[in-house]
């Protein structure tokens, strides 16, 4: 009975090849595993051809890519796009869009700076905890007050939201402009730039960022064992156990491989100096070695050596927070009533109106969601340069889209994952980040983004049109 | 559902001092216009625009009874129903349900009021699977509060199986089903949940002979069960076989109300065509006057 598999028990599958009968079994989803091919690809392409044009940094292929040093900084790089690209993969697939957030981005964050510097410091005392969170809270606060406004114009007024948020566009980045009198409104407080991933207080290190990875491995074989148990509890057709393994075994590889590749970037070599008189570490004594990242007392000189004292990052926040964010929106989308709504009302929005859903409030509330997930990315933002201004989410909104768009989200509606919007964060930062490696000039880089973009969405006609 | 569908029968047939509705289906009797009718709506009115889509119009229905909707496309028979399921909002008339009047201003008030609809458009979610349509607007949740998919599933299967048991593609997407299983998961969704009263916009529609003939047999075992049926239907072979009586509609008027008894195919396709209304039916306001 409890070993009854997808397979087994409709014949016409069994004579399918191993390929379609793994797909099958796993229940991968294709259109996925492409896109992390080709995500693999350009990391490969990068790392030689960065390897061949500027020659070898200790990359995997011989380049300067596949490092740890950029890859760490490209998840910092990807973070605050990936944020705001989760909420952006509801609003479309609600049929809804917001063009705004890039100029909300600089609103909220300047308004969050201007609190912080101008108020907050002065009367609670630079580096009072309390800075942070409040400046936090109003920058999240802020950003879903503002998402509420598109969202009331768009559902209650009956405006595009195209219109509403294109208006939004050209005011939030006028009122930013206002709110910060013109000028970048700088430094923010010790407490609050940790959010950006820039100081060593926001590195989590080795122990932390295995401890995560531990734990996170544990509720993948957790996710997998009860999910199981749940079917078999009902007698639904369940997954052949090799199926089940190698996805928890994937799942956990990939995190601690991730982990491992952070556990690799070490500190810059003057912090680790820094750190380490600060907090009276002893600095041995060693041979110098230009090429190495440790750090060493020759005579009464620093130097970097290949034996001596290292600290390694680890996890930055900024990451964490996205990698939270995305489980969260992971699991608003597909386990709670709202996210059942936001996708019902996408595949037809007169369906989920008659069956009683409350399709204007819900385009007001998945708005707010947008703003909040803006305010969120607006502290990263702002914290990662450690300023605001006016200019900060500047064409934002175009990568947000484009991500949630290689991300496999339809503009008509009713399709889309928050993990796939992520993955096209993910790559179109490789891409501009790679392209940067390679000294490409900033015009051309658009170029690529955007044939990218347009390739990425033709491919995606094509797959869908094979599939059908 | 069927001990819940029960118990609004039994329930129904305690308020009434009539015979029991399941008793007056055994005996196929003639519908019995008296006691309290579970639905009435009384000069309904809508308009788009400056059109009065339905313009005064008058219909009731008893427990246990299959009323059919009769006209033209455009005659208002569609909209009328919406008013009902509360999809429209009316701009004049009123409804009572058992004898009450009742608000309904969107299809969650109808809902309930124990007022489901299978539209003609199917209103379905095309991109979620069965159990998601199925539970759609009334999810079964965890302690936690998050969506319960597998008790939904489970529940959808028992559903699907009364109603379709070759149906077993319950993880695609509903977009990817046929036209019978799509159908299947409407009428699904609309008896699963207490039902009283029932509309059916063409039910059949998408339906092939012997599909066809599985939704004539649901509609029997639930008027058996007490509930009224609305039907919808351009098909009058399939509103004699199923319909106690029907209501013909033209130019968003009533032309008259017949028990299927006392006209034949010929009368209601005058009454459709021309409105004319004959000996054996009760003339409305839409019916011509010389004839009347």
């Amino acid at each position: 009975m409890s070993n009854i598999t997808s397979t087994s028990n409709n014949p016409a599958l069994q004579n399918e090849g191993p390929v379609k009968r793994f797909f099958r079994a796993t229940e991968i989803d294709a259109r996925m595993l492409g896109m992390l091919v080709a995500l693999v690809l350009i990391w490969c392409i990068f790392d030689v051809a960065s390897g061949v044009l500027r020659g070898n940094f200790g990359g995997l292929l011989g380049g300067s890519f596949l490092t740890p040093r950029n890859l760490w900084t490209l998840l910092v790089q990807t973070s605050s796009i990936a944020v705001m690209s989760t909420g952006m993969v509801l609003l479309i697939v609600m049929r809804q869009l917001d063009l705004s957030v890039g100029s909300m981005l600089s609103m909220v964050a300047v308004a969050g700076a201007v609190l912080q510097v101008f108020k907050l410091a002065p009367a609670l005392g630079v580096g009072h905890p309390a800075i942070w969170i409040i400046a936090v809270l109003v920058c999240i606060l802020l950003g879903a007050a503002v998402g509420a406004f598109n969202g009331w114009l768009t559902a209650y007024a009956k405006i595009p939201a195209f219109i509403v948020t294109l208006g939004g566009l050209l005011a939030y980045s006028g009122i930013a402009f206002y709110m910060a009198k013109g000028e970048t409104v700088a430094p923010m407080d010790k407490t609050f730039e940790v959010f950006g991933g820039g100081i060593t207080s926001s590195w989590l290190g080795p122990f932390w960022s295995w401890a995560i990875a531990l734990v996170v491995c544990a509720a993948i074989i957790f996710a997998v064992v009860n999910g199981r148990k749940q079917r078999q509890r009902f007698n639904f057709p369940l997954r052949p156990v090799w199926a089940e393994v190698f996805l928890a075994a994937v799942g956990s590889a990939v995190v601690l491989g991730v982990t491992h590749v952070m556990n690799s970037y070490p500190w810059p070599f003057k912090l680790i100096e820094n750190y380490a008189k600060a907090n009276g570490d002893i600095i041995p004594p060693g041979i110098e070695n230009k090429d190495s990242s440790a750090v060493c007392m020759a005579g009464d000189q620093v130097v970097r050596c290949t034996e001596g004292l290292i600290y390694y990052t680890g996890y930055s926040l900024p990451v964490i927070v996205a990698l939270v964010v995305g489980l969260l929106m992971t699991f608003l989308a597909t386990r709670t009533q709202f996210g059942r709504y936001v996708y019902a009302i996408g595949g037809n929005p007169e369906a989920a109106e008659l069956a009683g859903i409350n399709t204007k409030w819900m385009i007001v509330k998945v708005f707010a969601l947008m703003g909040a997930l803006v305010g969120i990315s607006a502290v990263i933002s702002s914290a990662r340069l450690n300023a605001a201004t006016n200019a900060l989410g500047l064409t934002n909104e175009l990568y947000v889209i484009a991500a949630t768009v290689i991300g496999g989200t339809s503009l008509a509606g009713g399709v889309g994952t928050i993990y796939g919007a992520m993955i096209g964060a993910l790559m179109m930062q490789s891409i501009i980040s790679g392209m940067s490696l390679l000294n490409l000039p900033a015009a051309f880089q658009n170029v690529v983004v955007g044939a990218v973009l347009v390739l990425a969405v033709y491919l995606d006609q094509l797959y869908s049109r094979r599939v059908k | 559902m069927a001990k819940s569908v029960k118990k609004i029968a039994n329930k129904a047939a305690a308020k009434k001092s009539a015979p029991a509705p399941k008793t007056v289906v055994k005996a196929a009797a003639p519908v019995q216009s008296q006691g309290t009718p579970l639905v009435e709506m009384h000069g309904v009115s809508i308009a788009f625009g400056g059109i009065k889509a339905v313009d005064g119009a008058s219909i009731d229905l008893h427990p246990g009874e299959v009323v059919g909707l009769l006209g033209h496309n455009g005659a208002g028979k569609s909209t009328l129903i919406k008013v009902l399921s509360g999809a429209y909002k009316r701009d004049a008339g009123q409804i009572m349900v058992e004898g009450k009047e009742v608000k309904i201003d969107n299809p969650r008030d109808a809902k309930a009021l124990g007022i489901e609809t299978i539209y003609q458009t199917l209103a379905l979610a095309d991109n979620v699977d069965a159990a998601a349509n199925l539970y759609l607007g009334r999810e079964i949740k965890t302690r936690m509060g998050t969506l319960d998919d597998v008790a939904m599933e489970a529940e959808t299967r028992k559903v699907m199986h009364r109603l379709n048991p070759n149906f077993r593609r319950f993880k695609e997407p509903v977009s990817k089903l046929s036209g019978g299983q799509r159908q299947s998961v409407a009428i699904a969704r609309a008896i699963h949940f207490n039902a009283r009263i029932l509309i059916m916009d063409e039910p059949t529609a998408a339906l092939g002979p012997q599909e066809t003939a599985q939704v004539g047999e649901l509609i029997k075992q639930l008027k058996a069960e007490g509930i009224g049926i609305f039907l919808i239907s351009h098909d009058l072979h399939d509103v004699f076989d199923l319909a106690d009586r029907l209501v013909v509609m033209k130019n968003g008027k009533v032309v008259g109300t017949a028990s299927t008894k006392d006209v034949n195919h010929d009368e209601v396709l005058g009454m459709i065509i021309a409105g004319k209304c004959p000996k054996g039916a009760i003339p409305g306001p839409g019916a011509m006057r010389d004839t009347a």
